[in-house]
């Protein structure tokens, strides 16, 4: 982990993810997402949105393929044996719907040590086809011993 | 929905498949999650549960306290401790710690037979 304060700031190519309706029904089912909005094209128009729409937390799915490269970046250099997920955060500024195309993009956001611990801090940012941002994504690593 | 309220709780036990379920439907397949053998290898119980489940899990709490409306949930931060399990029951409480207008903040915990394994989460919703 030396030289690591170098690599904050860092960013990685964008990850771009087709939405596709039958995902978010398997995401959904998953989660026990009941809301018919998630799954008929109906209702999801009755409740004013254009196409069935993914939960929240589907954000995952869509940015967690932007967000790997970065954790398993060398540079990084994240002990994974030694690794838990200590925290998230996403903050939604719009839904995502079947038949959107999501590109995001990953970047080291902060590395810092706190006694015995280091944490490890990822954001990702997430735009639709449009360009209108959909999500913003904190993620936090914690890796003991270090 | 007013300053000291509770959400309605909700209640989840997660079968035995579901981590599997959870890692075809994200694509984690840490197999931690989904083989037990490898589990028990390194010291768990048994397969655990993603801590990113157990965050979709508060998500539809705070969601349906607001009204259902997918739109509703602005922001949600959590922090993962200890681990969830599957076949054990899963409770999420929130307490509304502001609310003015159509504006909500929410502090939300996760808790599996007293161990708090989602603790410190605050969810921003708009309300109707």
């Amino acid at each position: 982990m030396a030289e690591q304060s170098s690599v904050v700031g860092k960013s990685y190519p964008p990850f771009e993810y087709e939405v596709g309706r039958e995902k978010i029904r398997e995401y959904a089912h998953a989660v026990g997402e009941e809301n018919p909005v998630h799954f008929d094209p109906q209702a999801a128009r009755d409740a004013g949105l254009r196409a069935v729409a993914a939960p929240p937390m589907f954000a995952v799915v869509y940015s967690s393929g932007a967000v790997a490269p970065a954790m398993f970046d060398p540079d990084v250099g994240m002990n994974f044996a030694m690794m838990v997920h200590g925290g998230q955060e996403f903050a939604w500024s719009d839904l995502v719907y079947a038949g959107d195309t999501i590109t995001t993009t990953a970047s080291v956001l902060d590395i810092s040590k706190r006694e015995d611990k280091t944490f490890y801090v990822f954001e990702t940012v997430s735009v639709n086809q449009e360009g209108q941002e959909v999500v913003r994504g904190t993620w936090t690593n914690i890796e003991r011993g270090g | 929905m007013n300053e000291g309220d509770q959400i309605p709780e909700l209640r989840v036990t997660p079968d035995k498949y579901l981590p599997h379920r959870y890692a075809g439907a994200s694509g984690d397949f840490n197999p931690i999650h989904i083989d037990g053998e490898f589990a028990s290898q390194v010291g768990l119980p048994s397969t655990i549960l993603h801590g990113l489940y157990t965050m979709a899990l508060v998500a539809r709490a705070n969601t349906a306290a607001a009204g259902g409306d997918p739109r509703a949930l602005r922001r949600l931060a959590v922090q993962f401790r200890g681990m969830g399990l599957p076949e054990k029951e899963i409770v999420v409480r929130g307490t509304v710690r502001e609310a003015s207008g159509e504006h909500a903040l929410v502090d939300t915990e996760a808790e599996q037979e007293g161990n708090r394994i989602v603790r410190n989460a605050e969810a921003e919703l708009t309300l109707d």
